[in-house]
Formats: structure tokens, sequence, C-alpha cells
């Protein structure tokens, strides 16, 4: 029989992010029905109220890390806390969200317990009782997908957001024990010569990249493109796609061609930065709805929405690679003209 | 200013504008054609390349070296094409670049190449990477590296690193929403693995070249040959998923029916 260990964080408002649900949700999917032994480990500031949030998830123990030092994201500091709940559990199967945090310091958490690991998993197939563990993930950029299993344990798997359903349930009190990884007086000097000195926002400026809302406006370089009067349009196209965000509480993707032109010196969008850009080298963030506007590209730049669900695209080209085969519409049109109209419409 | 050695984790991957085929053989999966398709240095792992050298040329007396692992034949065709970029020193290792080649036996692989890298001062150590790769894609392997060799200060998906006058470095790592951590380690040794960084890919340097070619050579002739191992992971199954959609093109809409229509869509 498998025992599994949920890891989790609480983020820097004490709560667990969405992703925590999900990953609570996949090692559900791993439970057969209740059989396996199934424990839960937090580490954070104060993470008794996180906890509570999950206590009707059907964990037979809840282990926590607590300590000022783990308010902060830092390698050294996480690698203790996290070895020393893998330590007390002795899991073979540990399931765990892909946020920044943790996609930082579990692949050194493999190495420091003799495990394996395994990100970016999109599914997990438990088998029947017994059985071999089959997960999914995709290769190459999201251009190939393999299911595979592992013999040696134990065996970490970082699940991907928006991949599985979040674990929904009762809250509750519950019995947290805490684990402590250092001796009294905290964390070592070795593990502290990193100090975080905080958050910041991407160098743009304008906060236009939202994981959690429902539509992707993917902006390419296009916009940036001499126009039917021979001219660029640069603040206009701008204003625009600001405007259009904010009316439709969108996220804002581009394409590399587009941020690129920052570093080739071409006028640019100034609410685009790196962090923007979806496909092959970029994020192909999940989202319900995805809208591409003035997008031109292959393979390696349509990566960028493989994970969304509703595709639609407007382009003066009917035959461009973004959308032929790959949008459910395209629609032959300016989309200077159209997103201004559509602002119109959503009042901005 | 403290001279830093800097090591760059980074190997080939196929050209993005390829057509990748998978294949299930009995040695587990591949790609069709594989050593025929046209290679690129993987996208992160050359920022990382360009932003160890700019910080090079930054710290006199700092060295740069480049360990790759991959088909010798392979990585002598992508030192044509990288050698002009940026000065540093090669490490080959003669193994296969596959992404389907688990995280764990390639930083295996990788930690030793380092660990015997002569002159490698690693109180200097930077140990640097992309966050992940265009292959296996699985963003782990530079953290398991610097974990092997004993680095406990780690930083990924990096764009910007700034090398202060006490030694001190100060990191902006991406996170979720858009934003960045910061955070500031003592200095020298670390691991950052790099996410776009802020240099463009410098230009062509036909001395920068002829410099590295006097080490390239050599360092690809006594490559040492690694066997990966290939029995940590069992596929069952490798595919390109059939996503193609029905598209309906619209041609003959007015600007404000198609507005109207989209409005309707994203108001759901």
């Amino acid at each position: 029989m498998e025992t599994i260990l949920v890891l989790l964080h609480i983020d820097e408002s004490g709560n667990l992010p969405r992703i925590a649900f999900e990953a609570l949700g996949a090692a559900c999917e791993l439970r057969h029905g209740g059989n396996a032994n199934f424990a839960i480990g937090i580490i954070g500031g104060d993470i008794e109220s996180a906890a509570g949030k999950i206590g009707g998830c059907g964990a037979t123990s809840f282990f926590g890390v607590s300590h000022p030092a783990l308010e902060v994201s830092r390698y050294g500091t996480d690698l203790a806390a996290l070895g020393a709940l893998v330590e007390k559990v002795a899991p073979t199967l540990i399931v765990a969200p892909s946020t920044s945090r943790f996609a930082r310091v579990l692949p050194g958490l493999a190495v420091r317990i003799g495990g394996q690991i395994d990100t970016h998993i999109t599914s997990i197939d438990p088998g029947a009782e017994g059985d071999a563990v089959f997960a999914e993930r995709w290769y190459y950029r999201q251009r190939m997908k393999a299911k595979f299993t592992r013999d040696a344990r134990p065996w970490i798997l970082v699940v991907d957001g928006g991949a599985f359903e979040p674990w929904k349930g009762e809250t509750g009190s519950v019995a947290l024990q805490m684990v402590s990884p250092w001796a009294e007086g905290g964390p070592g000097d070795n593990v502290t010569r990193t100090q975080v000195s905080g958050i910041e926002t991407g160098e743009s400026g304008t906060q236009t990249i939202r994981p959690d809302a429902d539509l992707l406006f993917v902006a390419g370089a296009g916009w940036a493109k001499k126009q039917a009067d021979g001219q660029t349009h640069v603040p206009k196209a701008e204003k625009l796609i600001l405007g259009f965000l904010e009316g439709a509480k969108a996220s804002l993707g581009s394409s590399k061609s587009l941020v690129d032109q920052s570093s080739e010196g071409q006028a640019v969008l100034t609410c685009l930065s790196h962090l923007n850009q979806v496909g092959q080298t970029g994020t192909t963030p999940r989202h319900q709805k995805g809208l591409a506007t003035c997008c031109h590209g292959e393979e390696p730049h349509v990566v960028g929405w493989r994970f969304v669900q509703e595709r639609r695209a407007v382009n003066l080209d009917a035959n461009c690679g973004w959308a032929r085969g790959k949008a459910d519409v395209v629609y032959v049109a300016d989309a200077f003209e159209v997103v201004e109209k559509l602002n119109d419409l959503l009042g901005v | 200013m403290t001279p830093f050695h800097i090591v760059v984790c980074g190997s080939l991957v196929p050209d993005p504008l390829q057509t990748l085929e998978p294949t299930l053989g009995p040695e587990g999966p591949g790609l069709k054609n594989e050593m025929m398709l046209p290679s690129v240095l993987d996208p992160w792992a050359g920022h990382a390349l360009y932003e160890a050298a700019s910080l090079a040329t930054k710290h006199p007396e700092s060295r740069v070296w480049l360990v790759s692992l991959g088909p010798k034949a392979r990585l002598q065709q992508l030192m044509m094409s990288i050698a002009q970029k940026a000065k540093f020193e090669l490490v080959a290792i003669d193994s296969s670049a596959s992404g389907f080649i688990d995280a764990q036996s390639v930083a295996r692989t990788l930690a030793t190449a380092i660990d015997e890298i002569d002159g490698l001062d690693k109180n200097r150590l930077l140990l640097f990477g992309g966050c992940a790769s265009a292959s296996r894609d699985a963003g782990v392997t530079v953290q398991m590296v610097g974990e092997l060799l004993g680095l406990t200060d780690q930083f990924l998906a990096v764009d910007e690193l700034e090398a202060r006058d006490d030694g001190s470095l100060r990191v902006l790592e991406r996170i979720e929403g858009g934003k960045y951590l910061a955070s500031t380690v003592r200095g020298a040794p670390a691991v950052v693995a790099w996410a776009t960084g802020k240099l463009p890919e410098p230009p062509n340097n036909p001395q920068v070249g002829m410099q590295n070619m006097r080490t390239i050579l050599p360092a690809l002739q006594k490559a040492k040959a690694a066997i990966p191992n290939r029995n940590s992971i069992h596929y069952q199954e490798v595919a390109i998923p059939q996503q193609k959609r029905e598209t309906r093109v619209v041609k003959d809409m007015s600007v404000d029916e198609i507005a109207r229509e989209i409005a309707d869509w994203i108001r759901g």
C-alpha cells in the first residue's frame, strides 16, 4: 500500500494558493477509495488556519513546519522544512503543487531524500489497487505527451495548475503535529545566506498578467507594425490593449516576436515584458478562453495557447498559422478597429 | 571586484521550427530522425550563457565554462553557431540529449563533470543554466546539480542578477502573476537558473570565435562518454495529441458585428 504525502505551503497572505487544492484533488485520485495512508504536510509562518481549510480532506494525519523563517520563499529553509516532513511521514508518493516556491526546491528535495521527481504532471492514473501508478506530462514544450511510471520510491509528483479538479470539502479543526527541522535557535547561517527583500511588480509597471482571469488576450507583432496608412500606431495600440484588458478583465499574453522588439530597437508596447510571452520559450497559461490578435507564426508560438479551451483570433490573414486548425473562429479583420469597437461595447 | 567562476549547463535541442514526431524503441522513446534534426542551443541555456559572459566581462579574471551534454558530433555542429557569441571554455560530455532521459541521471553526470573541472574554485562558483529546457522541460536539472554540489542558495526563473561591490548578489526571480521575488545572497556560491534575462542575443564576434575554438576542439576530442540511466522511468506511450480544430473563417462580417459577437462570447 502506498503512503501518500501532500506537501503544501501558504502564500504571502497566509492562505493556501488555489493550486494547492488542485494538488489535493490529484492526491485524492491516488487514494484508491481511501485505502492508502494519506498525510498532509504544510510549511509556512502561521499555518494553523490554512490546515483547517482542508480539515475534511480525509487525511489520516496533518503535519506542519511553522517558523518565521518560512514566511518567505527561500531554497535553504524550505528544503530543510520539507525534508523534515518527509522524514516524519516516510511516504512512497509525494504530491505537490507547481508553485514557483516548490518548483525551485522540490528537485533538491528529491536528491536529498534519494527519490525521483516528475514535474508538470497533467494527469494521474492510479490503476487498480496494487497496480502501477501512471502519470502524464508534456515534453518538448507541449508538443508531445507521454504516459509513464516509476518503480522507485519515494516518487514526487508535482502537478500543474488547471489540470486537476480542486478538492472541495468541509473545513474543520485538525490536530496539527508540528515538526521541527532545526535545533533550538532556528535555522542556521548555512540556510539563511539568502535574505528575501520582497515582491516587486514586473518591469512594465502595469499588472497585466492575471492567472485567474477567464480570458487570455494574446497580442502579436502586428500591433507594432505599419498599418494601412504606412505608419505605426504603437501608443494607440497600447491604449486599446490596456483598455480591453480592463474592460474584459483579461490577462495579457504576447508572442515572442512582439516582446523581442524591445531589444531590437523598434517601437514597443511598454505594457509588455518577457513575462507576458507565451509559447515555446514563454508560458503556456491555462485560461478558459483565448483571443489572439495580430499574431502570426506556427507551432512554436501556438503552443502558448495549447491549454486554452475556447479560442478565437482576429487577423488580416485568414490562413494564419495561429488560427487555422487551432482556433474555433478566425475573424478576418483589422484588430485595431475590432478592439476599439469591443472596448465601446465593454464600457471602456 | 570578486572574480566569478561561472559554470553554465546547457545543451542542444531540436530547432523549434522543426516538426517533431515521437518514436518508441527498445531503449525507450525518442524522436524520429533525431540525429538528423537541425538543433540549436536551448533558448534558456542561451540566455544563461549570455548573462554569464556579460557578468564575466564586468568582473575581470572571471571564467566561464559551458558544460554541455549531447552527441559529440552534434555538439561540434552546435559550437559552430555559438562559439562567436560569448567567450567560454567548453566541457563536453558525449551522451544522448534526448528529452526523455531522466533528469536525475543527467544531473548526476553534469555534477560529476563540474566536480572534475580543473581550476574551478567552488567558493566563487555561480552555477548557471536555463530554468527549463525546450526538450525535457522538467525545470529540475539545474537545482539537482546544485544540490549534488552542495549549493544551498538557489534561484529559479531569474531575469536579473546584480553583483554588488560588497560581493553580494541581488536576484529577481519570476513568481506567480507576473511578479518578481527579490532576494539578496551574501555572495557565491549560488545556483541561478535563468528565465530570459535582460540581454539580447549577442552579435557574432569572429575574434571570440577564434579564441573559443582553441579550447572547443580539444574539449570535444577528450569528451567522456556517459551512458544515461534509462531504467528509472518506464514509458507506456508517447504521442502527439490530435488537436486540429474545425476553424470557422469569418470574412464578410462588419467590424460592428464581429465586435458584438466577440463581446457576447466573452460575457459567456
